[in-house]
C-alpha cells in the first residue's frame, strides 16, 4: 500500500500524508506501546521474582504463544468482518478426536492428526457456509457451534471410554514423525550449552541432574511465530490480504469490485479452525492426553488479544502483528501478576482493568492521530 | 474524551496501588504455594483457602493459593510450572490427572522445590513424581468404603450425581461406590454440570424415569445442595438413602433433619493445613513424618454434629 502511495503521490485522489503520520497510524501502535509498558511494569515490580529467569520466561512465552496461535486466526477472521465463538470448544473437540483416533481406535498418530485437521477445517467451512448463506450474524452461528462441539467433546469419550479424559497419547506418539512437529522441542543443543555455561538454571537433583530446566524451544512457540509471520505476509503483501480487508470493510462494495467475499469469509473460518486445531494438537502432544474441558473460554481470550492488538470489532481494520503483541501483553500480564504476588482473587480485577485500559488507549490514539471522529 | 481518559487512568492507578503494595509488604520467611485443580465456581475449596491461611499465620510463613479459573488441567500444569519458576520453598498441589501434571511436578521437584501432594491422586503417584508425601483421602477407597456401608444398609441400586465429570477422581468415587455395593456402575452415574438448577432438574428427571432407585450419592456440596431441593420437590426427602462426599452448611442441615444418612468427611482443612506445617518444620528443623497422612474418609452422621455444624464450610 505504501508503495502505491509514494508512486502516485501526485495523484489528486490520494491525500498526502507525512512519513511520521504514516508510521503513527499503524494499527499495532497501541500494541507496541502496551508491550513496552507491561514489560517495564513487570521488570520493576517482579524483576527478581523468577519471572525473567529461564523457567519464568518459558512460562509466559508458552502462554503468550497459545494466545498467539488462536489470535492469528481470530484476527484475520475479524478483519474479514466475522467472529468465531467456537474456537474454545474446537480446541476441546479436536484434542479429543486426536486422542480417540490414536488411543481408542489405535490409528497411527500422524493419521489421527491429519484426519482431525481435515474434520476441523470442514467444520470451519460449515460455519462459514451457514453464515454467508443465511446472512445470520456469525456471533449466533458460531455460538451454536460452541455448544455443539463442547457437547461432542464430552459425549464421545463418555460414551466410548466412560471417562472424560483420555490419556496415553504420549506413548502412542512415540517416534511419530508428525507428532514431533507439534509436541517436540528444537534447539535442545543450544539450551544444553547455555546450561553448561551457567547461563540458565539446571536441575539440582533427580534423574535429570545437570540438564537445563528449560531444555529446548517448544514447537508451540515455533508454531506461534510461524503463524504470525505467514498471517502477516498474507494480510499485507498479497492480493488475498486486500480481499480480506475489503470483505470486512464494506462487503457490498467489495462484491461490486469483484472480490469473492463469500469465499474469503469461508476460507477465514477454515483458517480459524486450523489455528484452533494447531493449539489442540500441541496441547495433546505436550500433556499426553485430551480432556473434555480443554479450551474453555479461549474464544474470548483470542478476541481480547486481537482487540488489544488494535483490530476493530466491526471488521476491515487490524493487523496480525498487533494481534501477536496483544497476545504477548495478555500472556505476560496474566502470568506476571502471579510473579508480582498479586492476590489471586484480585488479579482478575487487575487484568480486566488493564484490558479496558489497553482498548481505550488504542481507540484514543487512533482517533487523535487519524483525526477520525 | 480527554477527561474521561484521565479519570480512568487515575482510577486504574488507585485500584492497582494496594495490590502492588501488598507485594512489597509480603512476610519474611518461607514461601509455600498451593495449586488446586478447582474452578472458581467450586465453593468447597474455600475451606482449603482458610486452612492454608491459618497455617501460614500460625507458622509465620508466606502462603499463596492458585487455581485454573475454568478448571482446565492444562492451565493448571502451567500454573505449577509458573509456581516452580518463582522459586518457593515448597509447592502443595493436587494430582488430579497424572498424565497432565506429573511432568511439571517432577520438573519442580528436580529443580529443588519440595512438593507435597494433597487431595487428589494416590500415594503411589505421589511417590512416583518425587513428592515428600501424600495428604488426603484415597478416592476409590473412600467410595468403596461408602459402598460397603450402603450395602450393609440394604442398598441395591443408586444414582451418582457427578458435578465434576472431567476430573478422573470424581469418577473413581462413583466407581468405588458401585464396586463396594458389588454392582455395575453402568448408567447410574450422571454428568450433572455445575449449575444448581440444572443439577436439580437432572436428578428429578433421573428419579422420574428410574423410580426404583434405592440410593443417591453426591460428590460434594455443589451437587448435594440442589439434590436435596430436588428430593424435597418430589417428596423423596428422608425416604431415599442419601450419602454424600464432603460437608457444607446445607449438608449438615440435611444430616440433622435426616434427609442425608451420612457425609464422608475428607477434612479439607487438614489437607491444606498439614502440608504447610509439615513443610515448615521440615525446612526449619529437618523433621518429616515417615508416612503419608490420610485425612479421610471419616463418616459423619447425625450423632456428634455439634463441632461440625459450628465450622461447616469454614474449617470442616
Amino acid at each position: 500500500m505504501s508503495d502505491a502511495h509514494t508512486q502516485f503521490a501526485e495523484d489528486e485522489r490520494i491525500k498526502s500524508r507525512s512519513k511520521f503520520r504514516e508510521a503513527m497510524i499503524r494499527p499495532e501502535l497501541g500494541g507496541i506501546i502496551g508491550t513496552i509498558a507491561v514489560f517495564t511494569m513487570f521488570i520493576i515490580f517482579a524483576g527478581d521474582s523468577g519471572m525473567f529467569n529461564s523457567q519464568g520466561v518459558l512460562n509466559w512465552s508458552q502462554i503468550s504463544a497459545q494466545f498467539m496461535i488462536i489470535a492469528v486466526g481470530a484476527c484475520l477472521l475479524m478483519i474479514a468482518g466475522e467472529f468465531d465463538l467456537s474456537v474454545g470448544s474446537m480446541i476441546g473437540f479436536t484434542g479429543m478426536l486426536i486422542a480417540i483416533f490414536s488411543v481408542t481406535l489405535g490409528w497411527p498418530v500422524w493419521l489421527a492428526i491429519l484426519v482431525t485437521f481435515v474434520l476441523a477445517m470442514a467444520i470451519g467451512a460449515l460455519n462459514g457456509f451457514i453464515v454467508v448463506r443465511t446472512g445470520l450474524p456469525s456471533f449466533i452461528v458460531t455460538l451454536a457451534f460452541l455448544f455443539i462441539l463442547r457437547g461432542f467433546a464430552i459425549y464421545l469419550p463418555q460414551t466410548i471410554e466412560r471417562k472424560t479424559i483420555i490419556g496415553g497419547v504420549a506413548d502412542a506418539a512415540e517416534g511419530d514423525w508428525l507428532a514431533a512437529l507439534f509436541g517436540g522441542k528444537i534447539l535442545t543443543g543450544l539450551f544444553q550449552w547455555l546450561g553448561d555455561n551457567g547461563w540458565i538454571a539446571v536441575f539440582e537433583r533427580g534423574t535429570r541432574k545437570g540438564q537445563p530446566v528449560v531444555d529446548g524451544l517448544p514447537m508451540l512457540i515455533v508454531w506461534a511465530i510461524l503463524l504470525v509471520i505467514v498471517g502477516h505476509i498474507i494480510l499485507t503483501k498479497t492480493r488475498f490480504g486486500n480481499w480480506i480487508f475489503a470483505a470486512g470493510g464494506d462487503a457490498e462494495a467489495a462484491r461490486n469490485s469483484g472480490v469473492p467475499v463469500n469465499r474469503v469469509k469461508i476460507l477465514m473460518f477454515m483458517f480459524t479452525a486450523f489455528c484452533a486445531t494447531v493449539f489442540a494438537t500441541c496441547q495433546v502432544m505436550e500433556f499426553g492426553g485430551a480432556g473434555s474441558d480443554r479450551g474453555l473460554l479461549k474464544e474470548f481470550e483470542a478476541i481480547i488479544a486481537v482487540v488489544i492488538g488494535g483490530a476493530l470489532l466491526t471488521g476491515g481494520y487490524g493487523s496480525v502483528l498487533g494481534a501477536a503483541l496483544g497476545a504477548l501483553i495478555f500472556g505476560v500480564v496474566q502470568q506476571g501478576l502471579f510473579f508480582a504476588g498479586v492476590e489471586s482473587s484480585l488479579f482478575r480485577v487487575f487484568l480486566g482493568l488493564i484490558l479496558l485500559f489497553a482498548v481505550i488507549l488504542n481507540t484514543y490514539i487512533r482517533r487523535v492521530i487519524t483525526g477520525e471522529r | 474524551m480527554t477527561s474521561i481518559f484521565k479519570t480512568f487512568l487515575l482510577a486504574t492507578t488507585v485500584a492497582a496501588a494496594p495490590m502492588m503494595l501488598a507485594t512489597i509488604a509480603s512476610a519474611e520467611g518461607e514461601k509455600y504455594i498451593l495449586v488446586s485443580h478447582a474452578p472458581d465456581s467450586d465453593s468447597w475449596w474455600n475451606t482449603i483457602k482458610n486452612g492454608i491461611a491459618l497455617a501460614g499465620e500460625q507458622m509465620n510463613v508466606e502462603v499463596e493459593y492458585r487455581n485454573p479459573p475454568t478448571g482446565d488441567l492444562a492451565d493448571m500444569a502451567r500454573i505449577i510450572e509458573q509456581a516452580a519458576a518463582s522459586g518457593p520453598n515448597g509447592i502443595i498441589t493436587t494430582l488430579s490427572d497424572y498424565d497432565v501434571l506429573s511432568g511439571p511436578i517432577r520438573a519442580a521437584v528436580d529443580s529443588g522445590v519440595d512438593v507435597i501432594i494433597m487431595n487428589s491422586g494416590t500415594p503411589e503417584q505421589a511417590r512416583e513424581v518425587g513428592a515428600l508425601m501424600y495428604v488426603g483421602q484415597p478416592e476409590y477407597d473412600a467410595g468403596h468404603a461408602a459402598g460397603l456401608r450402603a450395602k450393609s444398609d440394604g442398598v441395591g441400586s443408586f444414582l451418582c450425581v457427578n458435578h465434576y465429570i472431567s476430573s478422573p477422581s470424581s469418577t473413581e468415587r462413583c466407581q468405588g461406590f458401585a464396586d463396594g455395593l458389588g454392582i455395575e456402575l453402568g448408567d447410574q452415574m450422571i454428568d450433572s454440570g455445575q449449575d444448581p438448577a440444572e443439577i436439580k432438574n437432572r436428578v428429578l428427571a433421573y428419579l422420574n424415569t428410574n423410580p426404583e432407585t434405592d440410593a443417591i450419592l453426591t460428590l460434594g456440596p455443589t451437587s448435594a445442595d440442589p439434590t436435596m431441593l430436588a428430593l424435597e420437590e418430589n417428596g423423596m426427602a428422608g425416604d431415599i438413602y442419601f450419602g454424600t462426599f464432603d460437608l457444607g452448611e446445607e449438608i449438615v442441615k440435611g444430616l440433622k433433619s435426616g434427609v442425608i444418612n451420612w457425609g464422608i468427611d475428607q477434612q479439607p482443612f487438614l489437607q491444606a493445613y498439614l502440608p504447610v506445617v509439615v513443610l515448615t518444620n521440615y525446612h526449619r528443623y529437618g523433621v518429616l513424618p515417615g508416612n503419608n497422612i490420610n485425612s479421610g474418609p471419616g463418616f459423619v452422621t447425625k450423632d456428634g454434629l455439634e463441632k461440625v455444624e459450628e465450622f461447616a464450610g469454614e474449617y470442616r
